[in-house]
């Protein structure tokens, strides 16, 4: 047994299926035993991309997703991928090999210090050293992406680490790590106090984050939510935590968020924070939040608290363990009038948009899709107006709703999409992107081809990168800078290119029947619908 | 507010670099910085000094405990400590400051522990603030070469127990 082996071994015991990847010859000898093993390998066609596939699927699954990539540009490649995937907290294990570990540092062909390179945007990496370290190295790394603030996690193999015979391989079945030990039960007394806090507020309000989802903690919001009768919103990526349309939602909050949603934050008197950063863009004026209002944060990364906003009464834990523990103190919340407000902003705050009739409204096309779609699929909003326009007007019922909210990385929803599906075969899944994300991964149109992987994909084109024309529009006056799209492909013949199934969306009429057509069969599906180039988020 | 941060770590090749990586992204200062190895060899010790405002320094202490490397962090005020810093410093003399540097020396209770008929190496083990007014003192005269190790620190033994 080599190296190699070991590494396969290991992703064996952590129950691996799919490896999402691009070879080189720093990574062959993995790639070669790799042959041996079930776990069925994905040949992505850029890096970037295999961490997006890994993200998809561990967002869905709850497990690990898995990449391995060459050295040098393979490596520097994905760490967009891996940025994209530290800033949301989604657990990979990201393999890249190495040159020979007696040429590290000689800028030999195809070296790239990844370690030291990819630093900033992991939560921890490894250059393995000795294949003996490989065994205790991957428990450890599982074990590190998976558990309190997930995250990704490198691990660096010089090739001559891999080719290097080993004597025996037994797979650790503890970690024994003396300086990890993250805090997932919340401090009692610190929830007795929350609990009394709920107990005198008129107006509590739960912000959920992707933390929520992270924790797998929906069902234990949605439970304390509907026992104590306290409303909740939500950031871009604690989407999903409730369904759209429970009473007890309120919408997403922040700058792109809904004004009812905004409103509710402002008028709290009670803010349970849950599993969120409290970033620029959700909350515009971090340091204001807690005028006039208790702010309660819980988060399972202690540095989170406090961070951006001021002072709160912090509960570091797990949300999933904090939500039930709240249950078992005796509180009662009486929030029947803050409920009838909240319902009253949500009726008469709705933001009024004036469709071009020539074109493809986009937030009525996606409460129409929305509505169409499956009870438990999964909606993959990429970056830009698309995303903002899902964001809004998406109807999560028991499914999933992804996106790059953190890094707001393009090309993002195609290659997540492809790795929810592969880890959810029987559900379905939705990409939808602008025609500016779309080419940053239509060449992922191959893999799906080649693998067999049934994702619909939707096109909202508007022959412009929207998002940044429509802050041109804003702040510059019209004066538009490199946005024009024009030189796309022609997407018909894309399709027809990759045997593709085609459609296309031109305006409202009918678009039904095309929603129908779309989503009818579990098959991959591009569609495009014809966006005015002028229609704007705000 | 100053704060010196006493972090022990796991005793690893790059470990120095992630911890000091993590102050420049952050935009935390760093005053001085010393690392060395401690009684058990797997464990070495940083002494880092850093300034900032409350939150700040807050946050230093959580985003240092947050790497997987860091074993433990603790945080204390420089009167709370007993800290020490070494500086050696070259001076060229001549026959008519000789004395004075002696003199000076004397004073400040710094050695001279190197010689030649032009050049002289002194060294001082004091509190920063000392090891500062000594390089003020000499000023005057013509320093060729300086090195300081920066601040080490202890938690004083009576804080400590209670």
């Amino acid at each position: 047994m080599i190296g190699a082996d070991a590494i396969v071994k290991c992703l064996e015991a952590e129950d691996v299926q799919y490896v999402f990847g691009y070879p080189g010859v720093a990574i062959c000898p993995f790639y070669n035993s790799i042959l041996d093993s079930d776990i069925q390998t994905i040949l992505i066609r850029t890096e970037q991309n295999a961490a997006h596939a890994a993200s998809g699927l561990a967002r869905v699954s709850g497990t690990v997703g898995v990449c391995a990539v060459t050295s040098g540009p393979g490596a520097t490649n994905l760490i967009t991928g891996i940025a994209t995937a530290f800033a949301d907290s989604i657990p990979l294990v990201c393999i890249t090999g190495q040159v020979n570990s007696e040429l590290l540092g000689s800028d030999v062909f195809q070296e790239a210090d990844i370690t030291g390179a990819a630093e900033s945007f992991v939560k921890y990496s490894y250059l393995v050293k000795d294949a003996a370290e490989i065994p205790r190295i991957f428990k450890e790394a599982f074990h590190l992406a998976n558990t309190g603030r997930k995250g990704p996690v490198l691990i660096d193999v010089p090739i001559d680490v891999q080719n290097a015979p080993i004597a025996k391989f037994k797979y650790p079945e503890e970690v024994n790590m003396r300086t990890y030990k993250p805090t997932v039960k919340g401090n009692m007394a610190q929830i007795k106090k929350v609990a009394k806090e709920l107990s005198r507020a008129k107006r509590p309000l739960i912000c959920a984050g992707g933390g929520v989802l992270l924790s797998q903690a929906e069902k234990a919001l949605r439970h304390f939510s509907e026992k104590y009768q306290i409303p909740v919103v939500s950031t871009m990526m604690g989407i999903g935590a409730m369904p759209t349309k429970d009473p007890l939602y309120f919408g997403m909050v922040g700058n792109n968020g809904k004004p009812f949603a905004n409103r509710a934050m402002n008028d709290s008197d009670l803010l349970l924070m849950v599993g969120a950063r409290v970033a620029d863009r959700a909350v515009n004026q971090p340091d204001v939040i807690t005028e006039n209002k208790v702010l309660v944060h819980i988060d399972v990364d202690p540095a989170e608290i406090g961070k951006n906003v001021g002072p709160a009464i912090p509960l570091v834990g797990d949300a999933r363990h904090i939500f039930e523990d709240l249950e078992t103190e005796e509180f009662s919340c009486d929030t029947a009038a803050w409920i009838k407000t909240l319902t009253n902003y949500r009726e008469t705050m709705q933001p009024i948009r004036r469709p071009n009739a020539s074109y493809v409204d986009p937030a009525a096309f996606i409460t129409k899709l929305s509505e169409a779609m499956e009870e438990d699929a999964v909606y993959v909003a990429d970056v830009g107006q698309n995303q903002i326009w899902s964001c809004g007007y998406h109807i999560v019922k028991q499914g999933r709703f992804l996106t790059s909210g953190g890094m707001g990385t393009m090309g993002y929803s195609i290659p997540a999409a492809m790795g929810a599906k592969l880890a959810a075969p029987k559900r379905q899944v939705v990409a939808v992107c602008g025609d500016g994300s779309f080419q940053m991964s239509m060449m992922e149109l191959a893999t799906m081809r080649q693998f067999g992987v049934a994702v619909k994909i939707i096109v909202l084109k508007n022959n412009y990168l929207g998002m940044v024309r429509e802050y041109q529009h804003y702040t510059y006056k019209d004066n538009y800078s490199v946005v024009d799209l024009s030189g796309s492909p022609d997407l018909e013949k894309l399709a027809s290119a990759y045997d593709l199934r085609f459609m296309r969306l031109e305006n409202m009429a009918g678009a039904d029947e095309t929603i129908r057509s779309f989503l009818e069969k579990d098959e991959s599906v591009l569609l495009e619908c014809l966006i005015d180039p002028m229609d704007l988020v705000k | 507010m100053k704060k010196i941060y006493s972090v022990l770590v796991e005793n690893r090749s790059g470990v120095l670099c992630k911890v000091a990586g993590l102050f420049s992204r952050r935009c935390f200062n760093i005053d001085s910085l010393a690392v060395g190895e401690t009684e058990d060899t797997t464990v070495s010790r940083m002494t880092i000094v850093s300034s900032g405002d409350e939150r700040t320094i807050e946050q230093i202490e959580k985003q240092l405990n947050k790497k997987i490397d860091v074993i433990k962090v603790k945080t204390f005020d420089e009167p709370a400590s007993v800290s020490r810093e070494l500086m050696l410093m070259k001076v060229k003399y001549n026959k008519n400051n000789r004395r004075d540097i002696m003199e000076t020396c004397q004073i400040m209770g710094a050695d001279i522990v190197d010689m030649s008929k032009n050049m002289m190496i002194i060294q001082i083990c004091d509190v920063p603030e000392r090891v500062k007014l000594l390089i003020s003192m000499m000023k005057g005269i013509s320093i060729v070469e300086l090195a300081r190790t920066g601040t080490l620190a202890l938690q004083k033994c009576l804080d400590m127990e209670e």
